[in-house]
């Protein structure tokens, strides 16, 4: 049941759950973001660890190579700019209002 | 088939317990629970039960891990007492609030300061808003009894709320008394098997439990959690008639004893009814119409009927082992005359068996000379306290 802005007390679902799975994905938490990660694709050797390493699975991978960041989820931490080889750095963290 | 045994109230407990045989049970010692939950570890390390027995490092952790059994669909059971249930308090308004049908055994007794080993009502009592049924027990057959059908009104899909079962701690959890109990069959078949509404193992049906609700949601939730409360009543009555073929022993939201010619009557919960029972008698001997309602289920609490039970009785005392500080009168006694606002009863408030305080038959004939007293239009004070040295 898809719970709305004007659902009632009676709609509500049981226990006040969420009772479907991946509703993270309907909803933009990329919004609180002060530093964006901007990525590489030259300098990138697609290692793969900032996409292990991100709490947010914000770095959106294709047959096993890097192909951008998911800006609706990623809360900018920078652990994958943190993670990144220190001989690769392919992620830059950047203020985001200057990204913008 | 049943058989009469002598057992302690916490023995009869863990009785009940065993043969509800639930699929955890998550808990840590407090006297004077200890001996209920120890019998009980006595029958999983025997292999007389399946129960997976989680022993934590505290009270807080106990109902934690009993919400987190009891959400991945397990039937889930745990016992307490005064300062091991207050450690429990911020925990068990998520079981409420989840709708986790957990079931516990809380053996009343006060809490600290001062420390105090012995039993009053300040610990359940003080837990009346958290959202658990609560189901007052005179001895240790209505414990047991009680403990069996708790099963059942919490899983029931109408209500599906915690509840808590109490007895008086030392009063009746260590004493002796005789008492039936039910075959291992009639207990399984009673209760049946647990079914889960919500079930964090399901992996088909993936949800979320407990996510945070801003402001636009929380109150929302708050009135459907109020609603499964007032749902329980009808359920709690429904499975007491259930009970009753099986048992042969009726129960209801209370029980009147000599109430309903009554000219005098008190209105107590717990063992002291048993007490109250014999100064009824007493009275009735010497000529006076006393009479007694023993609350049972006081959670949700049935004002209506109350009132409706005791509407003819031009006087009433309610007595409260516990005290809300700052609020003249106890909770008892202020819900009910709350419910019995606008009607014609005088309402007196006795306070008495705090920490274990001895309630003897002359404690209980003052309360009720008092009564007769404000029937003859006598001065009487509404705010009293029984059984203390002034």
């Amino acid at each position: 049941m898809k719970v709305k802005k004007d659902t009632g007390w009676k709609e509500m679902p049981l226990g006040g759950s969420v009772p479907e799975p991946g509703t993270s994905v309907e909803y933009d938490s990329g919004s609180w973001r002060t530093y964006r990660p901007i990525h590489d694709p030259e300098k990138c050797i697609n290692c793969l660890r900032c996409w292990i390493m991100c709490p947010d699975s914000a770095i959106l991978v294709e047959d096993a190579k890097v192909v951008g960041i998911d800006l609706e989820h990623c809360k900018g931490c920078g652990i994958c700019a943190a993670e990144c080889p220190p001989k690769v750095k392919a992620i830059k963290m950047v203020m985001e209002r200057e990204a913008k | 088939m049943t058989t009469q045994v002598a057992l302690t109230g916490n023995d009869a407990v863990a009785e009940a317990f065993r043969q509800i045989n639930p699929d955890v049970a998550a808990v840590y010692p407090i006297t004077p629970q200890t001996e209920l939950m120890h019998a009980f570890a006595a029958f999983a390390a025997d292999g007389v039960i399946d129960t997976e027995l989680v022993t934590v490092e505290s009270e807080h952790s106990a109902m934690s891990a009993c919400v987190g059994a009891s959400a991945a669909g397990a039937r889930t059971v745990t016992a307490s007492s005064s300062q091991g249930l207050a450690l429990m308090w911020e925990i068990l308004y998520i079981a409420s609030s989840y709708r986790l049908p957990i079931a516990a055994a809380m053996v009343n007794r006060a809490l600290s300061g001062p420390i105090n080993i012995h039993c009053d009502h300040s610990d359940t009592m003080g837990a009346r808003d958290c959202g658990w049924i609560q189901l007052f027990s005179e001895g240790s057959q209505e414990a047991y009894d009680n403990m069996i059908q708790a099963i059942r009104i919490a899983e029931h899909k109408d209500v599906l709320l915690p509840a808590m079962v109490t007895l008086d701690g030392f009063i009746i959890s260590h004493t002796m008394e005789s008492l039936e109990i039910l075959d291992d069959a009639q207990v399984k078949e009673f209760i049946g098997e647990f079914e889960p509404v919500t079930n964090l193992l399901d992996v088909e049906n993936p949800i979320t439990m407990g996510p945070l609700h801003l402001t636009d949601f929380y109150f929302e939730a708050k009135r459907a959690q109020a609603e499964a409360m007032k749902r329980a009543m009808p359920v709690i009555l429904e499975v007491a008639e259930e009970y009753a073929k099986l048992s042969g022993r009726e129960y209801g939201l209370f029980e009147e004893y000599k109430l309903s010619d009554a000219d005098v009557a008190v209105i107590v919960l717990g063992s002291a009814a048993g007490t109250a029972k014999v100064a009824v008698d007493g009275l009735r001997e010497k000529g006076i119409k006393a009479g007694l309602l023993k609350l049972r289920v006081f959670r949700p609490f049935p004002g209506d009927e109350i009132v409706q039970a005791i509407a003819h009785v031009p006087a009433v005392a309610v007595m409260d082992r516990s005290v809300s500080f700052g609020l003249d009168g106890g909770p008892v006694f202020n819900e009910v005359r709350s419910f019995a606002y606008g009607r014609d009863i005088k309402l007196l408030s006795y306070i008495y068996g705090l920490g274990g305080r001895d309630v003897p038959v002359e404690h209980i004939d003052i309360v009720f000379n008092n009564l007769v007293k404000a029937n003859e239009g006598k001065e009487v004070g509404t705010y009293n306290y029984v059984g203390v040295r002034e």
